[in-house]
């Protein structure tokens, strides 16, 4: 970076700083799904047909997610139940 | 034993077959038997950027499905003594390709070539998954815009994971990033990806940056790949390229704009 880069960054965002704010989120979030085992779907979906059984929800209103620290990974469950 | 490299992107439009033209022509130019193969089945497009539309008798899908010889398939280059096409079959049959017949091909070139030029088709299907499956190293071709730079690191986890390097747990692909339709004005003033900018997202090697270049399409008009076309600034960028392919330290040269104004000359342009 020169000088002058320093001074137009201060200033405002340029089209070209937003695109790479954009890229540089959307990249590292297509690269964390990557990562995940391919059954993840498949578990995903069987889990909500589980919980349809007692509750009524719609397909988005559960998430899975991998992630691992380590040596171990941690499933995480997030289920959204409807108002009553 | 040939070095195989695919030339691929995940988008289409990016400039991967004047690529796969330029860079195979430029490692013939440099003494090394060349073959390019255009993937692209149904959408054969190689043999125009090379000149050599009229000289196509059989193709790819031809020789995989055992109709012709590979002998009788290779067209050869009537510039370069070194270099050949394989050019794509207009079939519309989408399974013409497959991984035996693809690979029969390849090994059969690797006997005699030194490099396999993999010209992949856009997307990800079977075509490009095939034209890289084998590959050795990889020239993905991306332009300083969010769609392409979006697609190429897809295509770099595919090259990662479901390549034959990758499945059999060997050394991985060697993987190049050349940048095509670079304008630095746009990128001085903000208004374009700069070469670092698209290197810190995707961070793997930089082989080359192409300048948004007249010559290409001039080029491509008459034929002629664009590296052959020795005053204009796209064709000395592709030899540069080649060059850095081979192993040679070359400098980058058409980061900046031709003239610098006063103040970037006060404070420094690009290195």
């Amino acid at each position: 970076m020169n000088l002058l880069d320093f001074f137009r960054e201060r200033k405002k965002q340029t089209p070209a700083s937003i695109a790479k704010e954009r890229l540089q989120i959307i990249v590292a979030h297509e690269r964390n799904q990557r990562c995940e085992p391919d059954y993840l779907p498949a578990l995903q979906k069987e889990l909500i047909e589980v919980i349809r059984k007692y509750v009524n929800i719609d397909n988005d209103q559960v998430q899975v997610a991998l992630e691992s620290q380590g040596n171990c990974s941690i499933l995480e469950l997030n289920v959204t139940l409807p108002d009553r | 034993m040939a070095k195989i490299i695919v030339v691929t992107s995940g988008k289409g439009g990016v400039g991967k077959t004047t690529t796969s033209a330029s860079i195979g022509t430029g490692l013939a130019l440099r003494g090394y038997k060349t073959v390019i193969i255009d993937f692209d089945v149904g959408l054969r497009n190689l043999d125009l950027i090379m000149g050599c539309e009229r000289r196509v008798v059989y193709d790819f899908v031809n020789v995989i499905q055992g109709d012709a010889t590979l002998a009788q398939t290779l067209i050869k280059d009537k510039r370069l003594e070194n270099l050949y096409v394989l050019a794509a079959s207009q079939t519309r049959d989408k399974d013409a390709l497959t991984t035996e017949g693809v690979e029969r091909v390849i090994s059969e070139l690797a006997e005699t070539f030194d490099f396999v030029i993999c010209d992949s088709p856009a997307g990800i299907e079977k075509g490009a998954h095939l034209a890289m499956y084998f590959a050795d190293e990889a020239i993905v071709v991306t332009n300083p815009e969010v769609s392409s730079v979006r697609d190429s690191d897809r295509m770099l986890g595919l090259l990662a994971s479901k390549s034959r390097r990758a499945e059999l747990g060997l050394e991985p692909i060697k993987e190049h990033l050349l940048l095509t339709r670079y304008s630095p004005d746009r990128v001085i003033k903000g208004e374009m990806l700069g070469v670092e900018d698209v290197e810190e997202i995707l961070s793997i090697r930089l082989l080359g940056v192409v300048p948004e270049s007249k010559s290409v399409l001039k080029a491509s008009n008459q034929g002629v790949p664009v590296i052959l076309d020795e005053e204009s600034d796209a064709g000395q960028a592709y030899s540069d390229a080649v060059d850095r392919l081979l192993g040679k330290d070359v400098e980058h040269r058409f980061l900046d704009v031709k003239r610098q104004g006063l103040l970037q000359r006060i404070f420094g342009g690009r290195e």
